[in-house]
């Protein structure tokens, strides 16, 4: 029997999977889907915020100021690019001015450092393609960037190298009381049995909670749309630049993104169906629009593509953090900050299941550090050089846009959590992720990985499931 | 990090890279290196198994790997030096080239003259802004193409494809002979941006409906594609409400638009035509830094590789007189403007008073106009043409005694109304 079971693989899963598995618990992350990351963590805004946004005195707020000062280090240990580029939030009117000084007292109780307001002149001087109808912005010098989907999938392969299990493709269909603790029970008939469960499902969090009895909250899908724009777009803007805030979020915002790209969005819109990521007409040209407004001289012939994510609304108001039942642990309603509260999230739910008399304590042996997903990448051509005379597959380079080499893409398939399709291979290695979209590659990356896997190439998916790359062989 | 020089490096062993290399060492240059990224030479011709290849060049009808190895027998003939599997991941206006392969290592190369032949790569699903999910099954027709060609997979069986470009044609037509269902192909534009005879022998040959003035609206599925909405678009390709239909489908292929591969290029800071998405460059296809050439559709996307062909032999021999210092036709400095209606040239710069070809390509179907070429107010060609359509490049000769005259200043080129026509 484990020790524990979490439910959901996103990056809060992962910090909560590492935070655990740190303090000497064995735990199994499991997720209805083909690999890590797989939910909002796939798809945001990759912002770590400051901390100005949340009402005093939630948790939002704590726990998104203290997960904010924790990232870098968190970054560091996990070789995850993190960069601290300054966060503006820009005013087109006095009554913007207002809401702007608001935030930036709010910010101030909730203990966030390095606020400070600006007239057009100064914004002009360390923003200059701001929109023309700007005039004011709150600067934060804490906001800060990140790639989710990359701390997660380093968060989760940490925790992986020190212990943890991972399943996947392991859609909870029931969760019953044990002696010792709880029994989960796939769709597909296997059953997993631990001492406590963390519910991290993110929008499934409320059915999952609801499996125990009487969940107390529902979460709504808020689907959010995006436009990603090439490299070379992504120094039009260095601050990521919000809009003053409304009841439905922070508005749609232009950033750089950590790997260089230029991303724009999200749009709000509150949906019914918890899986519908599709990007809409009105919604791109919401994005589209309201990014013209703040930052000027985008060059969206630069577009390389569109996508939607869903953050998970919960019904409180608040994140949505507690034991529904003895040693049961809800973490739901995990929308914006959650990404930049996850470290500060995991400190939480570790302090509650002690408090829930699990017995936890910090591992001596434990590893923290992970080597860079990007090292080679980043490396100076004399360092890549040594390491191609000792694998020569680092020279051959397979996504000529992103200059992905074979060994990069070998090492990832290689290392926890091992990738099986080709967006997961992506999302690990940006093999796919440039100016072609994979056009190129795409059929390399196939190869690869079903030699890897020992599989037919005909087998290989896009993201598991049924998403076949392809249907089958031509006439023979 | 090793260093090597070579006085002629040439980026792409495609049709581009190889006629160039072909044309420089007839020319009497020997120290030559081609640099080919993928495995194998020839280029994206290796995918393109159909025929209709080398009319104009060799006077016969071949397919694009018979075409390639034409081509890859005289560099081999000749024994001009090649690497494969040997990306170029930079380039300096002092023409120093960095690229990596297995058994250099990441090298510098420094180059007496550059050839710039890396193609061109096609428009995304992202770049058009199409709404909807993103199942599986949507790829570019050249990946497709790849897919069904080169490895011998499906991508699938029910097929809507967007784009009436060559390779969407082409692949209609390839998706069908392997047994699949094209069950239509939409073209956002009121006419066809492919050649005519790939209309008729990839979709009327198969009753496969071509369907003018259509896109792609919304997409369906959320693991595999399975359906697109299509819908009718008016005169500023808006799509009209009410004109939509459903086609079920497992994958749309997507052939909208080919864009040259010039982050190279870019990087040695050399100046791009924005409509040609090329270097900007003179009658011997040398960009704004001397040494540095472009041919094929790096520089500007063509229809036919006889074309390709024809401009890297250009390139090639231009490269080897750079290397020798030969200059024999009088300097002039000629900037050619088109009208909107021809839509860009290439060249775009005269620098030499000699008998020059003009490639162009128009911007809308055109019929019954004349080609005109002017300068200050003097008309020195018009030439009625009963028929212009954007698939089709256009060529037209630039006189040397219409340049000595001109000598510095704007040649215009454009499309003049013969008489009152239906466009």
């Amino acid at each position: 029997m484990l020790d524990g079971i979490i439910i959901g693989d996103g990056v809060i899963g992962g910090m909560i999977a590492r935070e655990l598995t740190a303090w000497g618990a064995a735990v199994a992350i499991l997720d209805k889907e083909n690999d890590v990351a797989m939910g909002a963590t796939r798809a945001n805004s990759a912002i770590v915020h400051a901390g100005f946004d949340a009402k005093e005195g939630t948790l939002k707020a704590r726990l998104n100021v203290r997960g904010s000062e924790m990232m870098e280090d968190v970054c560091r240990a996990l070789g995850v690019k993190y960069k601290r580029n300054g966060s503006l939030v820009v005013g087109f009117s006095d009554e913007d001015k207002e809401t702007l000084l608001a935030l930036k007292a709010r910010g101030e109780k909730n203990g966030v450092k390095a606020l400070s307001l600006l007239d057009r002149e100064a914004l002009l001087k360390c923003e200059p393609n701001v929109g023309d109808n700007v005039t004011c912005a709150l600067l934060a010098g804490t906001g800060a960037i990140v790639c989710p989907y990359e701390l997660c999938i380093a968060a989760i392969g940490n925790a992986m190298d020190n212990g943890a299990a991972l399943y996947l493709n392991f859609e909870v269909s029931a969760i019953e009381r044990t002696k010792e603790g709880y029994r989960v029970t796939a769709a597909d008939g296997r059953t997993l049995e631990g001492a406590f469960v963390v519910n991290c499902a993110g929008v499934y969090s409320d059915k999952i909670a609801a499996m125990i009895g009487g969940a107390s909250f529902t979460v709504t899908p808020r689907r959010g749309e995006y436009i990603l724009l090439d490299k070379g777009a992504g120094h039009t803007v260095t601050h990521t630049v919000f809009r003053c805030p409304s009841k439905m979020g922070k508005g749609i915002l232009v950033t750089p993104t950590v790997d260089g790209n230029l991303l724009l969005g999200p749009t709000a819109e509150n949906i019914s169906d918890k899986s519908d990521v599709r990007t809409t007409k009105e919604g791109l040209a919401r994005v589209r629009a309201q990014a013209g407004e703040q930052v000027k001289n985008i060059d969206f012939s630069k577009s390389i593509t569109t996508f939607a994510g869903l953050r998970s609304v919960g019904s409180t108001g608040d994140f949505i953090i507690g034991a529904a039942a003895p040693r049961f642990i809800n973490v739901a309603g995990i929308e914006s900050p959650g990404l930049s509260a996850a470290p500060a999230i995991a400190e939480y739910v570790r302090e509650l299941l002690i408090k829930e008399g699990v017995s936890l304590k910090k591992r001596a042996d434990f590893h923290p550090f992970r080597r860079p997903m990007h090292e080679f990448a980043y490396m100076s051509n004399e360092e890549k050089n040594e390491v191609i005379k000792k694998d020569p597959a680092y020279a051959h380079v397979i996504c000529r846009c992103e200059t992905v080499s074979e060994g990069e893409i070998l090492s990832a398939l290689r290392q926890n959590p091992k990738p099986t399709d080709v967006d997961g291979v992506k999302r690990r290695t940006r093999s796919g992720m440039g100016r072609c979209q994979g056009g190129f590659c795409a059929p390399y990356i196939t190869e690869l990985i079903a030699k890897e896997l020992g599989v037919d190439e005909t087998e290989v998916t896009k993201f598991g499931k049924g998403s076949k790359m392809n249907v089958g062989y031509t006439k023979k | 990090m090793k260093q090597i020089e070579k006085e002629l490096v040439i980026i792409g062993g495609g049709p581009a890279g190889l006629a160039a290399a072909v044309a420089a060492y007839d020319k009497g240059q020997r120290d030559i290196l081609i640099l080919e990224r993928d495995c194998a030479l020839g280029g994206i011709l290796r995918q393109c198994i159909h025929n209709g290849f080398g009319l104009h060049r060799f006077g016969e009808e071949l397919t694009g790997p018979e075409y390639a190895h034409r081509y890859v027998e005289m560099v081999s003939a000749r024994g001009i030096p090649y690497m494969t599997e040997t990306m170029v991941t930079e380039l300096f206006p002092d023409r120093t080239v960095i690229a990596r392969n297995a058994e250099m290592g990441i090298f510098e190369i420094r180059a007496g003259a550059v050839i710039l032949a890396m193609g061109c790569r096609e428009r995304p699903k992202g770049a058009l802004g199409i709404a909807g999910a993103r199942p599986a099954g949507i790829y570019t027709a050249g990946t497709a193409q790849k897919f069904v060609n080169v490895k011998g997979m499906m991508p699938g069986r029910e097929v809507v494809i967007l784009g009436s470009g060559d390779i969407g044609l082409i692949m209609a037509r390839r998706m069908t002979l392997e047994g699949a269902r094209v069950k239509a192909v939409c073209e956002l534009m009121p006419y066809s941006g492919g050649l005519a005879r790939n209309i008729e022998q990839c979709l009327n040959d198969f009753n496969i409906p071509l369907l003018l003035s259509h896109t792609v609206v919304d997409i369906h599925g959320k693991e595999r594609l399975e359906a697109v909405t299509v819908a009718r678009v008016d005169e500023s390709r808006r799509p009209i409400a009410g004109t939509e239909q459903t086609i079920l489908c497992d994958t749309l292929l997507l052939s909208c638009g080919l864009i040259p591969e010039n982050e190279l290029t870019a990087m040695a800071g050399i100046p791009i035509d924005r409509v040609t998405g090329g270097a900007r460059v003179n009658g011997n296809r040398e960009s704004a830094i001397p040494g540095i050439f472009a041919c094929g559709n790096v520089l500007h996307v063509h229809d036919l590789v006889d074309y390709v062909s024809e401009e890297a032999a250009i390139a090639g021999e231009a490269a080897v007189r750079f290397l020798r210092g030969e200059e024999k036709n009088e300097r002039i400095s000629v900037s050619v403007k088109t009208d909107g209606r021809v839509r860009y040239t290439v060249p775009q710069l005269l620098t030499e008073a000699k008998d020059t070809r003009l490639y162009f390509r128009v911007s809308d179907v055109f019929r019954d106009k004349s080609i005109v070429l002017s300068a200050g107010g003097k008309v020195f060609y018009e030439k009625k043409a009963l028929k212009l359509a954007p698939g089709e490049m256009e060529t037209v000769t630039v006189k040397a005694e219409w340049l000595k005259e001109i000598r510095e200043g704007t040649l215009s080129i454009g499309l003049a109304d013969k008489r009152r026509t239906s466009k």
